[in-house]
């Protein structure tokens, strides 16, 4: 059966999942991949990995494909006459809460809403309120609330996936559920296609929180090169230039102290030979995305970032071009096509001994 | 002049392959097991004469800050940010290279007459002049990513050198120093690292790979020591120039293992090396701070050159201090045992 | 309890300089456990009993502290920190070197700015002539440990309470058998950066890991918010700022108080994180919790805690490691 795209991110944008809580997404991401890859291994804080043999001879060396499945969310922090206070799981934007709807998952499923003082009452309007002085209704008597609802319990996003004009869609979670779907689009694109090398293909837990899962999957998978899958600032106003890129115009390819400028360049090489519109976005350092930490992992690992910008990045309504999704996953598959035996070898860094100049003149 | 060679030639943080072919040449006659790992680090071995059983990894960095294209203006300056730590203020009027055919370029800077602020104008807001007066003229001579450095030339002054990327091209010129002096006790696992500026990258991957028992940094740190003002805050110099090698006790980065501190000084002592302490109280960060964490922990220590006025186009380092930091390593090295690293 | 405690919080242990509090340790773990070792960057591991899992207790052993920058135009001793030094706690505070020198802590402008904290750059220390401190020499706060009924003030209880925590644990588990091989690591250099943490589980690929600290009491004026209140029993982690516990884990340890009687809270630290930010990323990972102990004035010379929590997280963690540890399917 086809992949339908728009139907499997929005499944994947409207499943509550937030860092170190990624079970509901895990589970749909399992059972999108399970007709698409060959096998599933663990790691020690939950990642979803899942391994595509190639047709190489053994032993097969190995690209991982890495996309963090988790979003941000709140946790529960204390409970107070009925009223909620939370702490962010990941980089919640608390400007970005009031008067937004909630789903607080405690003993039950409770709607609620981040409240705020009417305007009438508002002394000072010109400031976001600090996160401690946001509170959550779920509009119940405060002994219910606390029968209900402990410390620890998760709060997420009441947001729906939603179409909007031409192929742009509005949903919570794009960051970076949108690039989850990207990889779905990989695996599918690489069923009808072969590949010599292995594939694994890594649902990352909680990137918000210090890259932790990229950094102990790639320990476990030790892959030859790595490319990871992450979002970044779509164009809009009030967004410098430099650093965000028009939506509709094709993921992004990170160029930048990050990425191993072999790999950069075979590519870019890739897309112009697919035509297929990629966008350069340099990073002088930190990229702030899980490839920061798998290019430090064991002796090193080549790698890349293609990244889908999306505007309103961390705020429940979150907004993508899907062809920037199919584009990202399109590429992702004709670049594994072009692994081969000597891929490792031309991306490598040479000494000078390699390009056979000899010194020694007679 | 191995420092003039090594200082002039261009290696910005993830571009150092001028300044790694350099370096090869200097060390191919005297290493073996020589390659270049995925993050571009220079690994070899300088084999010892086996006395002593220990695994030993020196490093120094390749990589200088700089700069990198990230965007084109209209009338076809350039937009940049900087790659390392780089103060906005030495900017302006600043000469520099930009990408790999080097083309000459500007910091572009409004005259006094017009513009007479002192507020610090941030690197978003400099621009770049490569002669060039239009978008898709500037687009066809640089991309976007390419890395732009420092356009200075080393100088001697006399006791002192000037010039750019003393950090730490002066390091690396002591570690090939020490390579091509007689061999150690042990083998000696060398690593001219990457991107130490954007985040100790490459000394971390290199000492993940190489599982070394004891570590060594060769660095060139930080020295403050102009004129004070009396109603200025006293403030700590971090090191004197002339003052030796500056061990390094505390930084952000790392707690020395006391135990290569307490070795490093006596060798000095011992030996009449002059050396001085680096003073804990001020940022900075070297490779030492990612090898000692690595796998189990890795014993570390750090002797470095002091320089002024470091991450800029005219560094200034004291001749005597550096060809100290090589000596005081090389009597170091040549006495060190694994009882060096026994608890009491 | 009470003379270990007092023992412990009086010892001399700045971050990276904690071989002091190290051999003190040292010599109440040596009859306990199976073997002990010092690793790499200075943690004391001990080992007890041999199963299946292999379980990583972290308690770290060293305090913050200063380390003398460079002594001053009119030959006063400046100083940086080691870990978070609150300038609040300065004025008046007594630092200990290792030559045994004990300097006061003086503050510029001391009348003239009385209302103004300066940075730490604002403080100084008033050495003796002829003390022989120099820069680079590390110091440690000096405080009397107090014992009143059920309360205990002193520095460093952040986190010298952890190590009589894991002590008092190992004692107890050495009598009452474990089906798991437990290591006890007390650890090196958590006040900047979880150090010996990070390289300490990397050496011990333990299976699971517990991070046994201290943690801010939110039930003080204008406190930092947070439900834990002194005397609401062992903190059972939820999350801090570097660490977000997995839910089994937190729910086992629920469990475990639950089933033993034990008083628990539940704890979501936002000021910091603890040891375990670091084992849970060794090598392909380790499912990891918390157990603290609720504090008051955190990172001052008078820190508080009541002996009930600090009862409390014995139990509780002695409870967790004498039981399977198992992930429910």
């Amino acid at each position: 059966m086809p992949l339908d795209l728009t139907e499997h991110l929005k499944q994947l944008s409207e499943t509550p999942a937030p860092s170190a809580h990624e079970g509901p997404v895990r589970a749909v991401i399992q059972a999108a991949w399970t007709p698409l890859v060959d096998a599933f291994e663990q790691d020690g804080l939950g990642s979803l990995i899942a391994v595509k043999r190639g047709t190489g001879p053994e032993p097969r060396p190995t690209i991982m494909l890495c996309a963090h499945m988790d979003e941000i969310g709140l946790i529960v922090a204390e409970v107070r006459d009925g009223f909620l206070r939370t702490e962010k799981l990941g980089g919640t934007d608390y400007r970005a809460l009031l008067a937004q709807p909630v789903l607080v998952h405690g003993r039950r499923v409770l709607p609620g809403v981040f409240g705020a003082a009417p305007p009438h009452m508002s002394r000072d309007r010109k400031k976001y309120p600090p996160a401690s002085e946001l509170w959550i209704d779920v509009g119940l008597p405060a002994d219910e609330v606390a029968a209900l609802v402990r410390i620890g319990d998760l709060v997420t996003f009441d947001a729906p996936f939603v179409k909007l004009r031409g192929e742009r869609a509005v949903g919570k979670s794009l960051d970076n559920r949108a690039s989850v779907a990207a990889v779905t689009v990989c695996l599918d694109e690489l069923t009808r296609r072969t590949h010599a090398w292995d594939v694994v293909a890594v649902a990352a837990v909680q990137e918000e929180v210090n890259l932790a899962g990229a950094t102990v999957a790639a320990y476990q998978v030790r892959p030859d090169l790595a490319i990871a899958i992450d979002t970044t600032f779509g164009e809009q106003p009030g967004v410098n230039d430099d650093v965000s890129f028009a939506l509709g115009e094709g993921p992004t390819l990170g160029r930048g102290p990050n990425f191993h400028p072999g790999l950069f360049k075979a590519l870019r090489q890739v897309a112009k030979d697919h035509e297929i519109k990629l966008q350069v976005e340099v990073l002088p350092g930190h990229s702030g995305t899980d490839a920061w930490a798998i290019q430090v992992s064991h002796a090193g690992i080549p790698t890349a970032l293609l990244s889908i910008p999306i505007r309103n990045m961390h705020t429940p309504s979150e907004v993508v071009d899907l062809r920037d999704i199919t584009r990202a996953g399109r590429l992702l598959a004709a670049f594994i096509e072009t692994l081969g035996p000597d891929t490792l070898a031309q991306i490598a860094w040479k000494l000078p001994r390699d390009n056979a100049k000899e010194e020694r003149t007679p | 002049m191995i420092l003039r060679e090594l200082c002039d030639a261009i290696g910005v943080s993830s571009g150092e392959d001028a300044v790694r072919d350099l370096i090869y040449t200097h060390i191919r006659d005297y290493v073996e097991a020589v390659r270049v790992d995925a993050l571009g680090n220079l690994l070899a071995v300088r084999r010892g004469t086996g006395a002593v059983d220990l695994r030993v990894m020196a490093a120094a960095h390749m990589d200088e800050v700089g700069l990198i294209v990230v965007g084109y203006d209209s009338d076809g300056l350039l937009r940049f940010r900087a790659v390392g730590g780089i103060d906005a203020r030495i900017l302006p009027g600043t000469r520099v290279l930009v990408g790999p055919e080097r083309i000459p370029g500007v910091v572009a800077w409004a005259p006094i007459h017009l513009n007479s602020s002192e507020d610090t104008v941030s690197i978003e807001r400099l621009r770049i002049d490569i002669g060039v007066s239009s978008r898709d003229a500037a687009q066809n001579a640089v991309e976007r990513g390419e890395l732009i450095a420092f356009d200075s030339r080393l100088v001697e002054l006399g006791p002192t050198v000037r010039g750019k990327a003393l950090d730490d091209r002066a390091g690396c010129a002591s570690l090939i120093a020490l390579i091509q002096g007689e061999p150690f006790p042990f083998d000696l696992h060398v690593a001219f690292t990457v991107q130490e500026e954007v985040g100790l990258r490459g000394a971390r991957v290199a000492a993940q790979a190489i599982k070394p028992d004891v570590a060594f940094v060769l660095e060139t740190t930080a020295c403050h020591d102009l004129p004070e003002d009396p109603d200025e805050p006293d403030q700590t110099t971090i090191t004197r120039l002339g003052g030796g090698p500056a061990i390094t006790v505390v930084d952000r980065s790392m707690v020395s293992d006391p135990r290569l501190v307490r070795f490093l000084a006596q060798t000095g002592e011992r030996e009449g090396i002059p050396f001085q302490f680096r003073s804990p109280q001020h940022a900075g960060g070297t490779d030492a701070g990612a090898i000692h964490l690595t796998r189990g922990g890795v014993p570390s220590a750090v002797v470095a050159n002091p320089c002024r006025y470091l991450h800029g186009p005219a560094s200034v380092m004291n001749l005597s201090d550096f060809e100290n930091q090589s000596r005081l390593l090389r009597a170091a090295w040549m006495a060190l045992t694994p009882a060096v690293l026994e608890r009491d | 309890m009470e003379a270990l405690i007092t023992k412990l919080a009086e010892a001399w242990g700045p971050s990276g300089f904690e071989h002091q509090v190290r051999d003190l340790i040292r010599a109440e773990v040596e009859p306990l456990a199976d073997e002990v070792w010092v690793d790499a960057l200075g943690n004391l591991i001990c080992r007890l009993g041999e199963g299946p899992l292999r379980v990583m207790s972290a308690a770290h052993m060293d305090e913050i502290g200063v380390i003398v920058s460079h002594i001053d135009r009119q030959g006063f001793a400046r100083f940086s920190n080691l870990g978070g030094v609150l300038p609040a706690s300065l004025l008046g505070a007594r630092v200990r070197f290792e030559n045994g020198t004990i300097a006061p802590v003086g503050v510029e402008h001391q009348f003239s700015k009385r209302n103004e904290i300066p940075r730490l750059e604002g403080f100084f220390l008033d050495l003796p002539a002829d003390s022989g401190v120099r820069p680079g020499d590390p110091g440690a706060f000096v405080s009397e440990a107090l014992w009143q009924g059920e309360r205990v003030i002193a520095k460093s209880l952040d986190n010298r309470l952890g190590c009589a925590v894991q002590i008092e644990a190992l004692r107890r588990l050495r009598e009452q058998g474990t089906p798991h091989t437990l290591f006890f690591a007390f650890t090196v250099q958590e006040e900047i950066g979880r150090r010996g943490a990070q390289t300490g589980a990397f050496a011990l690929e333990p299976d699971f890991g517990i991070a046994i600290d201290i943690t801010p009491a939110g039930d003080a004026p204008k406190a930092s918010p947070s439900a834990i209140t002194l005397g609401g029993g062992a903190a059972i982690k939820v999350r801090d700022t570097r660490h977000i516990v997995p839910g089994w884990v937190r729910d086992l340890m629920i469990a475990r108080a639950e089933e033993a009687g034990i008083p628990y809270q539940l704890d979501v630290m936002m000021l910091g994180a603890t040891d375990g930010a670091s084992i849970q990323l060794a090598r392909a990972g380790v499912p990891t919790g918390g157990i603290s102990i609720p504090a008051r004035q955190v990172h001052t010379r008078s820190e508080t805690a009541l002996r009930g929590d600090i009862v409390a997280a014995v139990d509780l963690l002695a409870a967790v490691l004498a039981n399977p540890i198992e992930r429910p399917t």
